[in-house]
């Protein structure tokens, strides 16, 4: 414990620096306006922004991207709450009490509230952070090849899992995403595979195209002929503070979400996104009058806000402590500290501790950070969203091809990032689920390595899984997921499962 | 009075069915460019061996697809009003992809917003020039110049 709270203290002296302070500063003031545009959610603007962060120190770049990712985690639910446009994906179950709060004219508790949770879940999630990583780093040392094979497949099991809609469909995105990372050079042989004799295809797909082309370009395709937004009254700073019976209510939904959203989040997958419906579907069902959820309950609010920025932080952990991207956008980070020759990984947090402590004071830093900008600055925020979407969308489409030509001063990234918005915008159109490619794509090499050592470490046999307890206990975990998955399709049950009732199911 | 029976419904093409052959076609193509590269052995896999597992998963999931496609939306049902317009959109960052490298980034994207915001938006042309003009050039000083990131110029150094 001493240990732990001397390395904070050496955390805190580099994160209190006024460069960092400074960066970590712009990187929450980027992610709100991030979070608050439709079509830039926090991966596409953390891709965006990931060439600008080349030239600077790592400990720095991490502190500037991670600060655009909680940004833009609480700058999607001021346009929830405000005007019922998420932002982000994540916001979408704070659409529905935060607007119905801001029809009734209570806007100011709910941005407040949604502040409060936010700031709350994320401080409680960098303690879990600063608790459970350099333990599961230490645990980690015992991987090899078949429990990074477990870990992965268990991985995109529960992905399927949490998803909660067509299970093949999930699983189908899944498998195109880890075809997508098979493209170039395979490490092992040296074989190009896929690569239709382009040479920047030799090196691979990079997540940053495919990421800002699925998510970014596929969303302004499907909203380009939408017109301008109608914007409610700014709430003035008196009107924000929430009645002492509303923060009452929310006590329990903010403990509660701050923990389901951080144990969701050290799982692989979207996690904010999962949490935050999770946490929507256990308040409303252990609520005493669940028939103010629709209506306006502050709770429906406070429990996804914090669920979303406790995930946001807990999806750390298996980045920073087994190397294992938990979500596009962690890839996306894990792909800005190796550009500096900085391997995440076991050996990160005792090769690296100013990184690592750096990094996670930097976090206390940037709630508070975020918690001090928000509240004051909502109308300022919502100004924004006055720029009619005709001239919002070419610009962010602009971005787009900067940010990804920039990556790799390719033109190659831009087409791939064109393709993917032709596809993202098609799968969506046929209902598909786009999170699994983006994660496919990260963990294919991973997963292709990882697989083929431990098959050659056990001259051909796949009994090497079940030989091997925390490989078995991984694979039985993701085998238990996906058999409770099929069940509703194997027996045509009229029962719903937990996942429906929890809201998992397609938000109306 | 008795009703007369419904006229039995047509068997059309769901979205899902669709969509499922698809992932299998794509399944298809992959093990068949797949042929290339050696399978190897178990003890001993070689390049080709997790694309033709990837294959076989994607062609299963495809089936799955289509097999539980029944209730899904019919194909002729499905809403594509603003398709014409995503494909004007993708052709003209497709355009722009193309000349970033020969006419520099400054023209091409004051170009590819005044394409956008004068043509398909038809916006005011004084805040057409501004915008396309502006963006493109304030981006460049804030990317090129104070970040340094490598940004294309047109032969005529713009």
């Amino acid at each position: 414990m001493l240990e732990t709270f001397n390395s904070l203290l050496l955390g805190f002296s580099v994160a209190l620096q006024p460069q960092i302070l400074m960066y970590a500063f712009i990187g929450c003031l980027i992610g709100t306006l991030v979070g608050m545009l439709p079509g830039v959610g926090p991966l596409a603007g953390i891709s965006m922004l990931l060439p600008a962060t080349f030239g600077l120190n790592p400990i720095v770049a991490i502190v500037l991207l991670s600060g655009v990712y909680y940004g833009a985690m609480y700058g999607g639910s001021t346009t929830s709450i405000l005007i019922r446009l998420p932002g982000e994906a994540a916001s979408v179950m704070t659409c529905i009490d935060g607007y119905a709060m801001t029809q009734q004219g209570r806007a100011g508790p709910a941005l407040a509230i949604a502040a409060i949770g936010s700031f709350v879940a994320g401080t409680l999630g960098v303690l879990g952070l600063m608790l459970l990583a350099p333990t599961l780093a230490t645990f980690a040392l015992r991987f090899g090849p078949p429990e990074y094979t477990a870990l992965l497949l268990m991985g995109l099991l529960v992905l399927a899992y949490m998803t909660g809609g067509s299970i093949p469909k999930t699983l189908a995105m899944a498998g195109f995403g880890l075809m997508l990372g098979m493209i170039g050079i395979d490490a092992m042989s040296g074989y190009t595979r896929f690569s239709f004799e382009v040479i920047e295809l030799a090196d691979g797909i990079g997540i940053v195209p495919v990421a800002v082309g699925l998510f970014g370009i596929s969303e302004i395709l499907l909203t380009a002929s939408q017109h301008s937004l109608k914007l409610p009254k700014n709430p003035s700073l008196r009107e924000l503070m929430p009645s002492r019976t509303e923060l009452k209510q929310s006590i329990g939904p903010i403990a509660r979400g701050s923990a389901v959203g951080f144990l969701i989040g050290i799982i692989p997958g979207s996690a904010h996104i999962i949490s935050s419906f999770i946490s929507y579907g256990i308040e409303r069902r252990i609520s005493k009058t669940p028939e103010r959820f629709g209506n306006g309950a502050i709770e429906g609010v406070a429990g996804p806000e914090s669920a979303n920025n406790a995930a946001a932080t807990g999806a750390f952990i298996p980045m920073m402590a087994l190397g294992i991207p938990t979500s596009p956008v962690t890839a996306v980070m894990i792909a800005a500290i190796m550009v500096h020759g900085i391997a995440p990984g076991p050996m990160l947090i005792a090769q690296q501790p100013e990184l690592f402590w750096g990094f996670v004071a930097s976090m206390y830093v940037g709630n508070v950070v975020l918690l001090i900008l928000n509240l004051p600055m909502v109308g300022l925020f919502v100004s924004l969203l006055r720029i009619p979407y005709a001239y919002l969308y070419p610009c962010i489409l602009a971005f787009c091809i900067l940010g990804c030509y920039s990556v790799s001063n390719s033109v190659v990234d831009v087409w791939i990032m064109l393709a993917m918005g032709g596809v993202g915008y098609v799968l969506r159109k046929f209902g598909f689920d786009l999170a699994p490619v983006a994660l496919g794509l990260v963990l294919a090499p991973m997963l292709e390595l990882s697989l083929r050592q431990s098959l050659a470490m056990s001259a051909g046999s796949y009994a090497i899984f079940i030989e091997r307890p925390i490989a078995v206990v991984m694979l039985g975990l993701g085998a238990l997921m996906l058999l409770i998955s099929l069940k509703p399709l194997l027996f045509k049950s009229q029962k719903k499962d937990w996942r429906s009732t929890v809201g998992l199911d397609e938000p109306s | 009075m008795t009703e007369s029976p419904a006229p039995p419904a047509k068997r059309q093409l769901r979205s899902d069915q669709i969509s499922g052959l698809m992932l299998a076609a794509l399944a298809l193509y992959v093990w068949w460019m797949n042929r290339a590269y050696p399978i190897g052995t178990l003890a001993e896999p070689g390049p080709g061996y997790v694309p033709l597992l990837l294959a076989i998963f994607m062609g299963a999931m495809g089936l799955l697809v289509v097999l539980g496609g029944g209730k899904s939306q019919p194909l002729a049902a499905m809403e594509w009003s603003e398709a014409k317009r995503a494909v004007a959109l993708l052709v003209a960052c497709g355009v722009a992809a193309y000349a970033l490298e020969r006419l520099g980034y400054r023209i091409t994207m004051a170009a590819l917003l005044i394409f956008f915001l004068g043509v398909m938006e038809r916006r005011k042309p004084m805040m057409v020039a501004g915008v396309g003009i502006g963006f493109s050039v304030v981006t460049y000083y804030l990317f090129a110049t104070l970040l340094r990131v490598p940004l294309p110029v047109s032969p005529w150094g713009v």
